[in-house]
């Protein structure tokens, strides 16, 4: 097949019909056009929702205390719940199956210096198990472990952003430092990184709980637990959050029914319904896509049909001079795949380009962000423009290819 | 050349079934010009269709040098047309949006023919035919007459054995008629074997035969004198500087008319 050629001689055709081709491209490259914008938005969708998720494992539990909100056992509503280390212990031993498991204190902003610098950073004191249920980086040294909770060190791992701000200029090096808590010095054991949905995490300094306890409150209260629950499953998560709502309701005497008195969050369980949501919007929007696909497709048909019956003297002039019908066929064909490729392509630029704008002037909307459509979906739905383009040139080419010369010539 | 042996052809249309021809019997030898003459609805197209592989018969015999031509599929056919056949037809049957260059070398494609090479070699026989000049030109710019003399070319640069011409100057005034039956002649005259269907008496006497067909068999076979040496006017053609060769496309043609 003379490749090159028999495209020059379909462009020609193509070029003598301007408007005619316009109006068979103008439905494909729309149909393509939406199809990306749907996918992107989905997408957009869908990043804004995960990036809620960010700043921790996806399989965490998280419990804080709360108030009763019902009697029991001639116990009043309203009643504060507070947890304490009995709590951690607790439920460290009972809830069987959990990966890692810290509590947490939520001390709050607390201003600490270096030498001449200061600065108000989120402190955070925990178990060492929460570098990774937060799923920190340590990019120096290393983090919290049992040894500093067990005699109570005074050592802080600090976040990138900390360090940036208080070992400036030519002091830099933070590792072995000692940085001034609130009135008590700190040795610096260790730098973190944690991306979380803002660089917030990054201004956090964590040191040993028992350490904040004793220096800091003087009481064992503690403020949140929260674990990771490996591989569990389904039903296992499920199971383990009941029991660890039991636990507690039995120890802090309140209703088991009573939903207010502790808050346990199974992230895992909003993540999956989300991927469950998210399914469901991608497939929504690959049927409207597809339908709307669909509906240019069967323009070209027509159009291409049209076209065949317009050239029905030219089709019968060219068998007359050596046209065999595979060659007629591949004619019509061609003429249909370059035109819907065409048409698919310029609705698919169009499409990734609007995204782009979007995406660039985009405000900073929860739950919605970065529209973005990738490269794989891009490139399925060039393959399904091939696919398409030759399907609606199908009948058409078919048609061409039956032509009968004499007929096609017969002087009107 | 061509042998058709006891040609019988119908036309089914439903229940209707028309005997178009009824057993037809000729032989035409290589480098004849003969013309077929009859009425309407003799079978006169439907003849030169048969001949031209557009169209099978019923049953009978037909050869085409030596080649048995009978219920050919399609891509047979079209190749056998290619190589062996050219066309000219009453209302010219050029491709509108190609130029006079494009639509001659239009054969050659479809016998893969680099562009370039069979670009050059329509433009030669458009200058053969005196319209180098108008290569570049569309059907809708040219007369009737270059248009005829586009699709002679067209006809000829495969280098058939036969053309076929079905009223080749249906659509030409009297004076473009004669000229064209040069043209048509002075091809005949290297060697290749030429049919005219025809109802004109004036162009069918410038042929070396006519064939006159009523009703779907052959009534007489008549013998022309002369080759159309000599025009309406009395004039002859030598003061034309006609001269006649069928020689490779690169050797020099004299223009005609």
């Amino acid at each position: 097949m003379l490749e090159f050629d028999t495209w020059r001689e379909i462009y020609s055709t193509i070029s003598k019909n301007k408007l005619r081709t316009f109006l068979t491209g103008f439905a494909v490259a729309w149909g393509i056009f939406m199809l990306i914008i749907l996918l992107g938005s989905g997408k957009g969708l869908e990043n804004g929702v995960t990036d809620q998720f960010k700043g921790g494992a996806n399989n965490g539990i998280w419990i804080s205390s709360g108030m009763t909100s019902k009697e029991y056992k001639g116990l009043q509503a309203g009643r504060m719940i507070r947890f304490t280390n009995e709590d951690y212990n607790l439920l460290k031993e009972s809830v069987k199956g959990h990966e890692y498991i810290s509590s947490r204190m939520f001390l709050g902003n607390t201003i600490t210096s270096y030498k001449d610098e200061y600065g108000s950073f989120y402190l955070s004191p925990c178990h060492p198990d929460y570098a990774k249920i937060k799923e920190i980086e340590m990019i120096q040294g290393r983090f919290l472990n049992d040894l500093d909770i067990r005699e109570c060190r005074k050592v802080a791992a600090i976040g990138e952003k900390v360090k940036a701000d208080l070992f400036k200029g030519t002091d830099t090096v933070a590792m072995g430092k000692y940085i001034n808590i609130n009135g008590v010095l700190f040795k610096v054991i260790g730098v973190f990184r944690d991306f979380g949905r803002d660089d917030s995490e990054q201004r956090r300094i964590y040191i040993p709980i028992s350490t904040a306890q004793r220096v800091f409150s003087g009481q064992n209260v503690i403020s949140q637990i929260s674990m990771t629950t490996g591989d569990a499953s389904v039903e296992e998560v499920d199971y383990m959050v009941d029991q660890t709502h039991n636990l507690l309701a039995k120890r802090h005497t309140f209703d088991t029914k009573d939903e207010r008195a502790v808050f346990i969050w199974n992230k895992s369980e909003d993540y999956r319904r989300f991927q469950g949501l998210f399914l469901g919007i991608r497939l929504f929007i690959w049927i409207v896509g597809i339908g709307t696909i669909i509906a240019g497709i069967v323009g070209v048909s027509n159009i291409m049909m049209i076209s065949v019956k317009e050239r029905t003297k030219e089709i019968g002039v060219r068998k007359a001079l050596g046209a065999t019908p595979l060659s007629v066929i591949s004619l019509i064909l061609r003429e249909a795949i370059l035109i819907t490729g065409f048409a698919g392509y310029v609705g698919l630029v169009l499409g990734i380009g609007v995204l782009e704008i979007i995406s660039r002037n985009l405000p900073q909307i929860d739950f919605f962000r970065s529209p973005e459509a990738n490269f794989s979906i891009a490139v399925g739905a060039t393959i399904l423009l091939i696919i398409a383009g030759t399907l609606a040139g199908l009948f058409p080419a078919r048609k061409a290819a039956m032509i009968k010369p004499i007929e096609a010539l017969r002087d009107e | 050349m061509i042998t058709i042996r006891e040609i019988h052809k119908s036309y089914t249309n439903g229940q209707n079934s028309l005997h178009v021809l009824k057993g037809i019997t000729l032989d035409i030898e290589a480098g004849e010009m003969i013309s077929i003459m009859g009425p309407s609805g003799s079978g006169k197209s439907t003849l030169l269709n048969i001949f031209g592989i557009l169209d099978s018969y019923d049953s009978g015999e037909y050869l085409l040098d030596g080649k048995k031509i009978h219920h050919l599929n399609e891509r047979k056919a079209a190749l056998l047309r290619n190589k062996m056949l050219g066309f000219v037809f009453q209302s010219f049957n050029l491709v509108s949006f190609k130029n006079a260059m494009e639509n001659v070398a239009l054969p050659l494609y479809y016998q893969k023919v680099p562009r370039r090479k069979r670009n050059k070699l329509a433009l030669e026989y458009l200058d053969r035919l005196g319209l180098k000049d108008w290569a570049h030109h569309l059907p809708s710019e040219l007369s009737g007459g270059q248009k005829q003399r586009v699709a002679i070319a067209r006809a000829l640069i495969t280098q058939p054995k036969v053309i076929l011409a079905d009223e080749p100057t249906g659509a030409l005034d009297s004076v473009t008629s004669q000229e064209m039956m040069d043209v048509l002649t002075e091809i005949n005259k290297t060697g290749i074997t030429m049919i005219i269907v025809t109802h004109e008496l004036d162009i069918a006497r410038r042929t070396q035969k006519t064939i006159r067909i009523i009703d779907g068999t052959i009534r007489e076979i008549v013998e022309n004198e002369g080759r159309g040496t000599k025009d309406e006017r009395g004039e002859t053609k030598d003061e034309r500087h006609v001269e006649a060769r069928h020689a490779s496309p690169s050797e020099e043609y004299e223009k005609v008319a």
